[in-house]
């Protein structure tokens, strides 16, 4: 081998190698889309990358709001979040809350083919049927044999109670009264499904230049983890008051890295910024940052049929000795709400939620009954209480957890901390291979029950401390019948009185939504439901 | 040599298989599955969708289906995201690492040989230790302490460059990630250098050289410097490999459109198909990196004998 | 010369005695005075994380909630100031010293044991054996460290020492890579022919004459293995795969500290400083040592 290839070759010749390679690769990158701030382009920091633009394969809010802003259903939020009609320009509910007949308002899909009830009907089959494996499904058993054929017992897919009476009117019969269904077809889970689509292009439908939707925007391109970006469609029936051109959505996980490009002027909006920020923020952009009450809790539950959680003094004393206060106002700092039960306030029109007995008594009296309940129980200094506390990895939930874990101390409570990764969290949560865990529910819908639900004894899986009590089920069984709201509201809230009773979990706090908004952006309301649809905003110059 | 680098070649197919089979035992071992999340999903919903993508089936045949894709070129689809294949997902992540990672390892070669090779000239003297902290700045930072302090003073502060982004590529989104990539490379390169360049220096057939009035820096390039690369090259086998299929950290805080995030955010998630895609991308890089490592050992020392 | 006298001049020369080789480097390593430095630094952080409970009044996982994110405060003894749940970042940063310790140290002997051993053997026989091993090489490289590191939780439970070792068990390939490729430079030279001619058995020859002349890159891969390995923990702790609350380690701590850079700097500071004086005094001991072995530098 000859010792002078230039393998080595000279210091200075590696040098202008390293340079040309460098400037080579460079240049001969595509130009791209910059992320300039170009007129009327509202650029969104969204939490997360989607997994997918067909309204029957996502799951997340995230998600939800690229395909909101690409579909419409029967009904829809105003900037408020209020429910308005949407697809359907109005509507009627028969008598005994069985079936609803709503009439279409005309308008089309983005690619100018008329939208009709058949794409609905469509819509709702396709999501129920087996193959589809849709993970919301769910969703929409109130409707007539819906959940018989998402299992399979109903092989007839006509069976379902939707049926298109003629392309403009589509009627839905229920099983039962369901007082919260007209919110419920704000979901995702009952967009219309352009039929002539995906019969044209099977799966291929949902492509980014083949997708159309009946929605203010369509997609326009989906660079995955880089961006999502849609156009606004000038076949949408509302156009003309639709103001922004174009929405860009940034699947910013790291959120910390999503409030520099906000602070930078590279993004105008920001979704759920993280809360060490709170400080900062308040300090130098106070007018940018929105702090709003929203649906969901966060929650300790107990496995209550392994000992000695299935002692309700037990459980009653841990859930005594947290000070809630504590934790919102010094470790999240974000005006989360100290919860005293599991239904965040404003639930739909729940009113007054019911509260713990010891809601009141102020925190040091309640760890001196916290530790006389402990006592009473066979535990003390010669027999401390131990066990572990799980959560799935996030700074919050760490800080949380070793706050409440410092308060149990002192009723000489040894909490061991365990953090797992999320999969294998749920995954132990959902099969009941815990003691005391950390959980959390975003409402799926406005509505009481939505939490509610989640300790009915028939709930399975997802009530995950094994919760049974037949008086909280009854109560919950004859809620689900009654058709007048106030009754119904009071039924759950006599439920939910009983259950906080038993505490078969710990209540903690109520989620805020912490959204950045630049003030450039208009028409920006902040709601309990955290949606802000694009066509109800516009760009101040 | 050619026979050698057949052999290699051939071999490397063998490896391979190895390789798919034990990734892909191996993985379904761990608990939780690619449909386990916060909403449970009632049992005949997760049924429907296990069959869909032939999750129930035997585990064996499982594996021979996935084989009898992977030889056609289909890796399967994605189990989080639904509108992509994992072919379709690696080959539009891939070029974003690897134009990241390709100039960050090009820079940090560079830079990494000149400041090894000088602070070796200039052992044990002030020079000497200076260049070397300023290397070491690459690891005795962390990256997930770099990145975000770069991105602060640079793209806020400042205002000079992007945040973060991709902007499809351009050169500006680039320069932060880069550097970011680059300097831990860099730490590792200089001082592997340095230090084999000082035993080198003083061999004997260097002296020789010396002897013979060969001009200073030829000795040193020519002749101290090839033999001084061997640690370097071994080292850089896998660095390169690694390197060029992105970072998690950087890509998450840059939001850099590459593959490096599936290395972790597959595994979590147990998306089975997209981690054995990465699996493979990195095998046959790793292995035909190593096979170049070792062709370059018989160019760089000549008494490296390839059988 | 006097009987008498040679007598003297050969007893003279029969006290001399001779130095071994270790002896040799270990004379040569304390005249370097980084090293030196270095060493008793790293003697002194050593011995602050061993006695952290007695240094600071505070225990390492009371909560102060009226401290919560405080500055450095010496009134309260908060020397580094507290973290983002009133916890004191001082004795904190002792504690964490004990699990980044243990892991760079545990985690890299390992590797290098398992590397050295690996890369020697492969590098040496040559052949199909060189073949074989390293191709293991390649697989191992090409498995998936993630769910490695899920099944080994699965396996061993919490328990961080199997973590380590798990870790050291990762870190062994490029070792192993680096070792082989400088055995099989050094096996061609004269005087490895010499010593197989001399009928040294391979195994010694291996031990004795291999591995001291390819120390010099090990050990300054070495001095680079223990940064890499704090650091994938502090990478797995992230993901809920590491050390459990209330431990922390290094990684742990600039992690916190690094997403709070602005509003709580000292949380990000002090822990780096020590992870940075940390790795410039391995780096200082690494290169002495490499120094003081060479063969070649006398």
């Amino acid at each position: 081998m000859s010792r002078t290839l230039p393998a080595a070759g000279s210091l200075a010749r590696c040098r202008a190698l390293g340079v040309a390679v460098l400037l080579g690769v460079a240049l001969t990158s595509g130009v791209g889309a910059s992320s300039a701030a170009a007129q009327n382009v509202l650029r969104v920091a969204n939490s997360g990358e989607p997994d997918s633009l067909d309204p029957h394969q996502v799951s997340g809010n995230w998600e939800d709001r690229i395909v909101g802003d690409m579909f419409m259903g029967l009904t829809t939020e105003a900037a408020d979040g209020t429910v308005i009609p949407g697809a359907a320009e109005s509507w009627t509910i028969s008598d005994d809350g069985l079936t609803y007949t709503f009439t279409l308002r005309d308008h089309t899909w983005s690619d100018g083919t008329p939208v009709t009830a058949d794409d609905f009907v469509f819509g709702f089959r396709r999501i129920l049927d087996p193959a589809t494996a849709a993970e919301y499904a769910y969703l929409l058993y109130p409707i007539k044999n819906a959940e018989a054929i998402n299992n399979g017992s109903q092989t007839d897919p006509e069976a379902l109670g939707a049926r298109a009476v003629d392309p403009k009117t589509l009627e839905i019969t229920l099983e039962q009264p369901t007082s919260y269904f007209i919110e419920l077809l704000t979901h995702y889970t009952s967009f219309p499904i352009p039929k002539h689509k995906v019969e044209e292009l099977g799966d291929d439908w949902v492509k980014p230049g083949n997708i159309v939707g009946n929605g203010a925007y369509t997609v326009v391109e989906w660079v995955p983890n880089s961006q999502v970006r849609m156009a606004k469609n000038e076949n949408f029936w509302d156009a003309e008051n639709v103001a922004i051109d174009e929405v860009v959505y940034y699947p910013t996980e790291e959120r910390n890295t999503g409030t520099k490009q906000f602070r930078a002027g590279e993004v105008d909006v920001q979704y759920d910024f993280a809360s060490e920020q709170i400080d900062f923020l308040k300090e130098n952009l106070p007018e940018a940052t929105h702090i709003s009450p929203g649906l969901a809790a966060y929650y300790y539950v107990f496995n209550t049929k392994e000992p000695p959680f299935d002692d309700v003094r037990v459980r009653e004393a841990l859930a005594m000795a947290v000070e809630r206060d504590a934790i919102t106002d010094k470790i999240l700092r974000t005006g989360e709400i100290p919860a005293y039960n599991l239904v965040p306030p404003n639930t739909g029109t729940y009113g007054e939620p019911p509260q713990v007995e010891w809601a009141d008594v102020p925190y040091q009296e309640r760890v001196e009954q916290a530790k006389a309940l402990l006592a009473e129980a066979g535990f003390g200094p010669d027999n401390p209480l131990k066990f572990t506390l799980r959560y799935n990895t996030s700074e919050n939930h760490k800080k949380i957890a070793i706050a409440i874990a410092a308060m149990w101390k002192q009723l000489g409570v040894q909490a061991e901390l365990f953090n797992t990764e999320v999969k294998v969290h749920y995954n132990d949560l959902q099969s009941h291979d815990f003691q005391v865990a950390r959980a959390g529910w975003v409402a799926d819908y406005n509505d009481p029950e939505n939490f509610l639900t989640l300790l009915r004894t028939s709930t399975g899986p997802m009530n995950y401390g094994q919760y049974s009590n037949e008086e909280y089920d009854r109560l919950m069984a004859e809620s689900d019948a009654t058709t007048d709201e106030e009754a119904r509201n009071e039924l759950m809230r006599q439920a939910e009185a009983l259950m906080l009773t038993e505490l078969p979990l710990i209540p903690i706090y109520h989620y805020v939504d912490k959204n950045l908004v630049s003030p450039r952006v208009q028409g920006w309301v902040d709601n309990t439901k955290n949606k802000h649809w694009t066509r109800w905003l516009s760009l101040a110059e | 040599m050619i026979g050698y680098l057949v052999r290699r070649l051939m071999i490397s197919v063998p490896t391979l298989l190895i390789i798919i089979t034990v990734a892909f035992f191996m993985m379904r071992v761990a608990p939780g599955g690619p449909f386990d999340q916060e909403r449970a999903l009632p049992p005949e919903i997760e049924r429907n969708m296990l069959a869909a993508y032939n999750l129930d089936a035997p585990l064996v045949v499982q594996y021979w289906d996935y084989l009898k894709g992977v030889v056609q070129g289909d890796f399967g689809p994605s189990f989080k995201y639904q509108d992509f294949s994992v072919a379709e997902l690696l080959l539009s992540g891939f070029p974003a690492s690897l134009r990241v990672g390709g100039i960050a390892i090009a820079l940090a070669v560079v830079i990494g040989i000149t400041l090894g090779t000088i602070a070796a000239l200039r052992q044990n003297s002030g020079i000497d230790y200076a260049v070397m902290a300023t290397a070491m700045t690459g690891i005795t930072i962390p990256n997930f302490v770099m990145a975000p302090l770069l991105t602060l003073v640079l793209g806020v502060y400042l205002g000079w460059l992007p945040v973060a982004g991709w902007g499809g590529g351009a050169p500006q989104f680039l320069i932060l990630p880069v550097i970011a990539l680059a300097l831990p490379q860099i730490a590792y390169i200089a001082r592997l250098t340095r230090g084999s360049m000082i035993e080198n220096l003083n061999a004997n057939f260097v002296r020789t050289a010396r002897a013979k009035g060969l001009r200073e820096r030829i000795v040193v390039v020519r002749h101290a410097l090839k033999g001084a690369l061997l640690p370097v090259v071994s080292y850089l086998g896998p660095a390169t490999a690694q390197i060029m299929t992105g970072s998690v950290v950087i890509e998450t805080i840059f939001g850099i459109p590459g593959i490096g995030r599936y290395f972790v955010q597959a595994a979590l998630n147990r998306d089975y198909t997209l981690v054995m895609g990465t699996v493979i991308v990195y095998a046959v890089l790793i292995i035909l990196l190593n096979l170049v490592v070792d062709l370059l050992y018989g160019l760089l020392d000549p008494k490296v004998k390839q059988r | 010369m006097s009987i008498a006298a040679r007598r003297d001049i050969l007893s003279a020369a029969a006290e001399v005695r001779g130095r071994s080789l270790w002896q040799d480097a270990r004379r040569r390593l304390f005249r370097n005075k980084a090293a030196v430095v270095s060493m008793v630094v790293l003697a002194i952080i050593a011995g602050m994380a061993a006695l952290a409970p007695w240094l600071s009044p505070h225990p390492y996982d009371a909560v102060y909630w009226e401290r919560i994110a405080a500055p450095p405060d010496f009134a309260n003894a908060h020397w580094f100031g507290t973290d983002g749940n009133g916890r004191d970042l001082f004795v904190r940063t002792l504690y964490g010293a004990r699990v980044s310790l243990m892991v760079g140290i545990l985690a890299t002997a390992v590797s290098l044991l398992i590397g050295v051993t690996w890369g020697a053997i492969a590098g040496y026989f040559g052949g199909h054996l060189d073949n074989v091993m390293m191709r293991f090489v390649d697989v191992m490289y090409s498995l998936p460290f993630m769910f490695f590191v899920i099944l080994l939780m699965v396996v061993f439970g919490r328990n961080i020492f199997l973590i380590f070792i798990a870790i050291g068990a990762v870190e062994w390939l490029t070792m192993a890579r680096i070792v082989r490729g400088q055995t099989l430079s050094v096996k061609g030279k004269e005087f490895i022919e010499a010593a197989r001619a001399a009928g040294v058995t391979n195994r010694k020859i291996i031990r004795r004459h291999i591995i001291p002349n390819v120390l010099g890159p090990v050990i300054v891969y070495v001095t680079l293995t223990v940064p890499h390995v704090i650091l994938i923990e502090s990478f797995l702790s992230f993901l809920g795969l590491g050390v459990q609350e209330p431990l922390t380690s290094w990684g742990v701590l600039i992690a916190e500290g690094a997403a709070n850079m602005e509003t709580s700097p000292w949380m990000l500071i002090y822990p780096a400083a020590f992870l940075a004086v940390t790795l410039f005094c391995f780096n200082f001991i690494g290169d002495g040592l490499r120094d003081a072995l060479d063969p070649k530098d006398r």
